[in-house]
Parts: C-alpha cells; sequence; structure tokens
C-alpha cells in the first residue's frame, strides 16, 4: 500500500479523460467544483461544465432534463446535500424517469472531518438504494474509482457514485478486473468473511492481517457495488465461512450491513456483525480520530471477528 | 382574427377531462379545465410537434409542471391525434398508460413524467439548456401552477434560467388563485407572481389565459425577447366553463358524478 488518493481526485482525472471519449458528456456542480473535483473537468471542457450555484434540487432537476435531452450527465455536490436535500428530485425526476445521471458524489461519511455532523452522511447509500434502478457504487481506492466511474458513463442510466474526501491506499493495481455488480475478492480465507465497502476495505485488510497472528484465516471482499448486490459472493461466504462481519463508513442501518443481511436471510442464514456508523450523528475533528471514536477503524473488525469466530 | 376554431378544440377538451375525471371517480378537474386554453394554444398552432412522430427531433416540448393537471394534457394529445379518445377514459385505473399524474414511459408526447411540483420547471431549464449547447431550435413550454410557486425548487429554476440566458424557455403560469386549502393569498402568499419572475430577470407577460387572442400574442412576444426567458401570467378560472366548478376550490380534487357530468357537458358544448 504505497500510494495514498482520495477517490475525489480520481473522479476529476477520470472526468477530463472521459470529456474527450464522449462529446455528449455534461458535468455539473453547485458551487463546490474546487472540493468535487469536477474542476479538472471544467478546465478542458468549460462550455460542457455548468454551475448550478448553491442549489442542489435544482442541479438535480437540470441534470435531468439534460440527461433526457440525450446527454451523459455527472452531476456533483457533497453527497449529504445530493443524496439527503435533492432525495426526491432524484426519486422522481432521474430515478423515476430512468434519466442519465451519474449522481458522483463527494466527501460521504465521517472523513469529512472537520466540517463535523452537518456534512457527514451516513444515511446516503440507504437512500439511494431504495429508488428502484438506481445503481449504487462505493470505490474503495482510486483505481476502482476510475474503473467504476468509466463503466457508469458507459452505461445508460442512473448511477449512484459514493466518493471521499480524504486520501486512501491505492491497493489495485491498474490491471485489476474490477465490474460494476461484481464485488472483488481481495483476501482469500476460510474462517471468516469481512465484506467491506469504501475506505473500510483497506481497514479490513490490516484486521486481517493481524488476524493471521492469531490463526484466523480472514477473507476480505470489497463490496463496491451495493446495488444491484453481488448475491453470489455472499451466499459463498455464508456457505464457506462461519459468519459474516460488514464494514462500512455509513450506518449500520440500511447500507452494506443491511443489504448483506436482507441477500443472507434470504438465500442462507447466518452469522453477521456489522461495523459502521452506530446510529448517531458525528462531529468536528480529523478523520482518523473520528474514525478511532466512531468505531471505524481495523481495530473494530478484528473484534467483531473474533467473536464470530468463538462463537461458532 | 376568428378563434372560434381553437375555442370549439378547448371545448372538446374539457368535455375530454370531465369525462376522464367522472370515468376515474377521482382526479383535478378544477385546475385542469383552468390550463384548457393555454393547452390547446400550445398544441393546436404553437408548438411545431408531429403526432405520427412524437420524439420528432428539433421539435418544441410541452413539460406540464403542474402533472396533477394530467386530464388536460392527456384529453390535448387524444385530440390532436396521439391516440384514441376513448383511451383516456382509462384514467388512473389499475396498470393503465394514464396515470394520476402523467408518466413520460407510458404516454406518446408527454417530455416529462410530472406530479410533484416544481420538478418540471427544473427539468424544462435542463432542456432548454440542452438544447442550446446544440443549437436546436425547439423550444420548451411549461405549465406551472400559481400554488406550485410555493415550492422553493421553482426559484432554484427561475434563477437559472436567467442565469444562463434560455430564451427558449417559456413558462406559463396557470393563475387561477386557488389551491387545495382556498385561496393562494390566504395559505401562503404568491403574489405578486409577475413582480417575482421581473426580479429574478424574466421578461414578463401579463394575459388573459381564456383569451386565444393574447395567448398567441404573448407566444409571439415571448420569441422576440431574447436572452431572457419569458413568463407569461396568464389569469385564469379554476373549472372554468362549467359553472358549478368555477373559480370554487373545492373543484381542485373532486370527480362529478352522474348528473354533474350531464351537466358539465351540456354547459361546455364540445364535441367528444
Amino acid at each position: 500500500m504505497a500510494d495514498k488518493m482520495a477517490t475525489r481526485q480520481a473522479y476529476g482525472q477520470v472526468l477530463a479523460e472521459l470529456g474527450s471519449k464522449y462529446e455528449s458528456l455534461v458535468v455539473m456542480d453547485a458551487d463546490l467544483s474546487k472540493s468535487t473535483m469536477t474542476a479538472d473537468f471544467k478546465a478542458v471542457f468549460p462550455e460542457r461544465f455548468f454551475n448550478m450555484g448553491i442549489a442542489e434540487q435544482n442541479l438535480y432537476g437540470a441534470a435531468a432534463g439534460l440527461a433526457l435531452s440525450g446527454k451523459i450527465v455527472c452531476a456533483s455536490t457533497f453527497a449529504m446535500f445530493a443524496s439527503g436535500r435533492a432525495f426526491e428530485i432524484i426519486r422522481n425526476s432521474i430515478g423515476y424517469t430512468k434519466a442519465n445521471v451519474k449522481i458522483c458524489a463527494t466527501h460521504a461519511g465521517i472523513t469529512v472531518g472537520e466540517d463535523g455532523a452537518s456534512h457527514q452522511t451516513f444515511e446516503d447509500l440507504a437512500l439511494m438504494r431504495t429508488i428502484p434502478g438506481m445503481t449504487v457504487i462505493n470505490p474503495s481506492d482510486g483505481v476502482s474509482a476510475k474503473q467504476l466511474i468509466r463503466q457508469a458513463v458507459a452505461f445508460n442510466g442512473p448511477a449512484y457514485v459514493r466518493l471521499g474526501r480524504a486520501a486512501v491506499p491505492v491497493f489495485y493495481d491498474e490491471q485489476a478486473d474490477i465490474k460494476i455488480g461484481k464485488a472483488n475478492c481481495v483476501r482469500q480465507g476460510k474462517d471468516v468473511t469481512v465484506i467491506a465497502t469504501g475506505i473500510m476495505v483497506s481497514e479490513a485488510m490490516i484486521a486481517a492481517e493481524k488476524l493471521a497472528e492469531d490463526n484466523i484465516d480472514v477473507r476480505v471482499i470489497d463490496m463496491h457495488t451495493i446495488k444491484p448486490i453481488d448475491i453470489n459472493i455472499i451466499v459463498k461466504a455464508a456457505t464457506e465461512t462461519k459468519g459474516i462481519v460488514t464494514a462500512e463508513e455509513h450506518s449500520v442501518i440500511g447500507g452494506l450491513g443491511a443489504a448483506v443481511a436482507e441477500v443472507v436471510t434470504t438465500h442462507l442464514p447466518c452469522k453477521i456483525a456489522m461495523v459502521g456508523q452506530q446510529d448517531t450523528f458525528g462531529e468536528s475533528g480529523k478523520p482518523e480520530e473520528l474514525k478511532v471514536k466512531y468505531g471505524m477503524t481495523a481495530k473494530e473488525i478484528i473484534l467483531a471477528v473474533k467473536q464470530i469466530s468463538a462463537n461458532s | 382574427m376568428d378563434y372560434r376554431e381553437f375555442e370549439q378544440t378547448a371545448a372538446n377538451i374539457r368535455v375530454g377531462i370531465v369525462k376522464a375525471i367522472h370515468a376515474a371517480g377521482s382526479g383535478h378537474p378544477g385546475g385542469s379545465l383552468s390550463a384548457a386554453d393555454i393547452v390547446t394554444a400550445l398544441y393546436f398552432r404553437e408548438m411545431k410537434i408531429d403526432p405520427k412522430n412524437p420524439k420528432m427531433e428539433g421539435r418544441d416540448k410541452f413539460i406540464l409542471s403542474k402533472g396533477h393537471a394530467g386530464p388536460v394534457q392527456y384529453a390535448a394529445l387524444a385530440e390532436r391525434g396521439y391516440f384514441p379518445k376513448i383511451d383516456i377514459l382509462q384514467l388512473r385505473k389499475l396498470g393503465n398508460q394514464f396515470q394520476g399524474h402523467p408518466n413520460m414511459d407510458k404516454i406518446p408526447g408527454v417530455e416529462m413524467s410530472t406530479g410533484s411540483l416544481g420538478h418540471g420547471i427544473s427539468v424544462a431549464g435542463g432542456m432548454a439548456m440542452a438544447n442550446k449547447m446544440d443549437a436546436k431550435n425547439g423550444r420548451i413550454y411549461v405549465l406551472l401552477g400559481d400554488g406550485e410557486l410555493q415550492e422553493g425548487l421553482v426559484w432554484e429554476a427561475v434563477m437559472s434560467a436567467a442565469h444562463y440566458k434560455l430564451d427558449n424557455l417559456v413558462a406559463i403560469v396557470d393563475w387561477n388563485g386557488l389551491q387545495i386549502d382556498g385561496k393562494n393569498d390566504d395559505v401562503m402568499k404568491v403574489s405578486p407572481v409577475g413582480e417575482k419572475f421581473t426580479a429574478f430577470g424574466w421578461n414578463v407577460l401579463n394575459i388573459d389565459g381564456h383569451s386565444f387572442e393574447e395567448i398567441f400574442k404573448a407566444f409571439e412576444d415571448a420569441k422576440d425577447c431574447k436572452e431572457k426567458p419569458t413568463a407569461i401570467v396568464a389569469k385564469t378560472f379554476k373549472g372554468r366553463g362549467v359553472s358549478f366548478m368555477e373559480d370554487n376550490p373545492n373543484w381542485h380534487g373532486k370527480a362529478p358524478n352522474d348528473d354533474e357530468l350531464a351537466q358539465a357537458i351540456r354547459e361546455l358544448g364540445g364535441e367528444w
């Protein structure tokens, strides 16, 4: 794990690349282009960039209008305001119409850090995955973010892409096979499975290395696509290992943990423990401090794995 | 000029509205009838459209931002030949294309699925931006309710349309003065309407929304205005054409019974 890169940086870089490939690509923002990194696209294709001002509802309404006129639209703001404030616009004018809008939402989760609770969303995956036909993607590093965004832009229909503010380790190599809807098993193991998403994948890898010292062999899955979720890989984990720990930088209510539990209870019940934000708001602080205080680190994953391992 | 032909068409559309809502047993006659003349003017003269080719390249587009008035759009599209008139009597029935609020995937000629207020003008703005980008001549017409102006999203969209100089966008406000709970200005004051649009940088035209002469002239004036979107504030009467519905908020969302339907059809004098 050498380099670090925020997934939003990967987004900015891939947008500038995709602008040349797709003449119909339009990028929109709500006065946060230097933070969401859409400014990278604006610098190269100013005539295809629209700043809609601090008006997230209209950002997504207008995005729908452009998409229904044949444009591919990437529309960005902070995840809190995209998924929360504009939820009903996204539901009715993008979801219901199947508009080709990619909601690329940055600054998700606790790693927003110093801005505090008003800006830290732990609800966005839950909200977005309830919309029929919405693809929901949460990349774990810069390389996979680029690949997944390229694929999201290539298909016709709505998608939500969750991106982070903080730099996170890059652990995929450029040739890695990453596909929307197909989770990646990033570490083989036979005792317990950790299904992680977003920045929690690298925490899960740290946890797995530590647990190996205690002779617990942990499988780690990068569930970068929350919807449609990879049912097969979950059922396989439920069959082959003693239980599943889910890990997400999101509320344990309604997000990855819930999505995995829905699959498991339907197909093959097994023990599940959920690591994530425990039904509480965040606060200001450094991202690393907040991860520790709110229990979203390798430590909590290790505890949960040991619990499942001991009880079975 | 003689507008009798359009008046007759509007009467036919109004009959379609009351028949469909009667058949459904629920719906919104008041705001459908108030908008009938404006919608007739758009579909029967103003807009470049082709019922045989609803997705015609470069066409004008109409968005019913006040989606609860779906019956006026359905009756107008039927009258214009997009589908048989009898079809709209399936309004609001299970498995049918004529949903309580318009769905673009189910009905030819419907450009946007609406119903949640404020969305239509926001989406229309995006469509106008797309036409500007592609140098397409098609104009975007969006019909708003007056009560709808209470939605914050409307004003976000109004601000951005002026900012992006969308002179290919025309917003028509069906100003019938009433909403579900009573008069607009008792529920939540929306007036003055025109002044608000002016303050946001729009070209504003105040007209009688039941006068074809004034409606057509406003559309022409809108085309002459460059670099600004146009708002046509059309004074109308809710339930227009049916004596017992006219200017009565109780007919915002209620279906006529058999006797009321018969009386409405007699008064409207439409052919259907």
